[in-house]
């Protein structure tokens, strides 16, 4: 399971730079807006699902070495933040979906907590 | 071409996705004559097509400029010298098969307007020019493929000597007890810098030779503090690291308002944090429980009249554990 397929399924939008989706393969999923649960949470190469769209996720998802931030119900991170995903090499994905709904999709797909 | 075009012309495998940012700033950063070749075989525009074919195979070259009284009037590619063969043509003039439409870069110009030139054009290779017009050199795209992996190695070689001499900090200096002190200055309020600090101590710590583990242990602690510090202070406050071979010892400190029930501030769940702040998604109460899951020790002094100390250790050596010294 690759995130390319992932965003094929899921019908994700990329915002940072492309890059080959297909390298990325995410090993569990986090589901949560609280910055604090993530970093207790969440585990190094999974994928994190939150409506937040500031420039922490940025921190937050470095810190972790997360594989990606899928950002849900239409949020749209500014310049600045997409800027700063494309510094720390963050994958930033968006939806116009509820977190449960991908979260859902996700666990269909095999993505598991860790 | 914005560095985003240029981005989505390249052929993009593993290997280059995470180099692909720095590829694209060398071809802003490297010049020309940085990549090109220097000593150009020429043919003189009256030179028959015979020689041309002749010493083409003896040098190993595919082509090259054409010149007349020294000044730059063509160039002979191993395309013409096909046509001029394929009409059993030798003894005709180089001046007969050579293009004369000249398409040049110059010597000074940022490599990307080559690479503009030869994705916007068929040909294979650009006459370099210096600023008078004569002809200085010639410019392949594998000159400049070998340039950019030149270029790419150096930087490489750089941050691994980077990283040899940071390991080898400790090593390389004698005391009876050596350590490198980071110190950082968060101010309050700001949101857009947080996570910077410890994002830098993570990556110094790699630096330094550090397992992964351990630089996101010190990471998640120091940007947990750091937000603290960017929430919840009056005037901000002081992050510093103490990094030493067998531990990182790290003292956040701030000048108030101080924490009134220590308690309540590290049951899990409990937050001050105000309405605005939880909009983004801090305030989840887990801050100070996140710090001491992922430190050895961690000691909290509060006081409502000097603000806040929060001193927290990590361990390299798990059997040094023991009770922080007082100080």
């Amino acid at each position: 399971m690759n995130l390319e397929d992932i965003v094929q399924k899921l019908d994700l939008t990329l915002i940072t730079l492309s890059k080959d989706l297909t390298a990325l393969t995410p090993s569990n999923g986090y589901a949560s807006d609280l910055l604090s649960c993530v970093m207790a949470g969440a585990e190094e190469n999974g994928i994190w699902v939150t409506l937040q769209a500031h420039a922490n996720i940025v921190a937050v998802a470095a810190l972790l070495g997360l594989s990606a931030v899928i950002i849900t119900e239409g949020a749209q991170p500014d310049e600045a933040t997409i800027e700063k995903a494309n510094q720390e090499n963050i994958t930033l994905l968006t939806t116009s979906q509820s977190t449960f709904h991908i979260v859902g999709k996700l666990w269909e797909m095999g993505i598991r907590a860790f | 071409m914005s560095p985003a075009d240029f981005d989505k012309r390249q052929i993009i495998n593993d290997n280059t996705v995470k180099n692909i940012t720095r590829v694209e700033e060398l071809g802003y950063e490297l010049t020309v004559d940085e990549v090109m070749t220097h000593t150009v075989k020429t043919f003189d525009v009256n030179i028959k097509m015979s020689e041309v074919l002749e010493i083409s195979r003896q040098e190993h070259i595919s082509g090259a400029p054409v010149t007349k009284d020294g000044a730059l009037v063509g160039v002979l590619s191993m395309e013409d010298l096909i046509r001029c063969l394929y009409v059993n043509d030798l003894d005709a003039p180089a001046s007969k098969y050579m293009t004369s439409e000249l398409i040049t870069v110059r010597a000074t110009d940022p490599v990307v307007e080559a690479l503009k030139i030869f994705v916007s054009t068929r040909v294979g290779r650009l006459p370099v020019l210096n600023k008078n017009g004569e002809l200085e050199g010639i410019l392949t795209k594998g000159d400049i493929t070998q340039g950019l992996l030149d270029a790419l190695q150096q930087d490489y070689a750089s941050e691994e000597l980077r990283k040899y001499r940071a390991s080898h900090l400790f090593e390389d200096i004698e005391s009876d007890r050596s350590s490198l002190i980071l110190r950082y200055n968060i101010k309050q309020g700001d949101f857009t810098n947080g996570g910077a600090a410890s994002s830098n101590i993570k990556k110094a710590l790699l630096r330094l030779g550090a397992a992964p583990q351990l630089a996101r242990r010190c990471g998640i602690s120091v940007y947990e503090a750091e937000m603290n510090l960017i929430i919840h202070t009056t005037n901000g406050g002081v992050i510093r690291v103490e990094i030493e071979p067998h531990m990182i010892s790290i003292r956040v400190v701030d000048d108030g308002p101080g924490i009134e029930d220590i308690a309540l501030a590290l049951k899990p769940g409990f937050s001050t944090a105000s309405e605005k702040v939880r909009e983004l998604g801090f305030g989840a109460g887990m801050g100070l429980v996140n710090i001491s899951r992922c430190v050895d020790e961690m000691v909290i002094k509060p006081s409502l009249e000097n603000g806040t100390l929060l001193k927290m250790r990590i361990y390299l050596d798990q059997s040094r554990i023991g009770a922080i010294e007082p100080d």
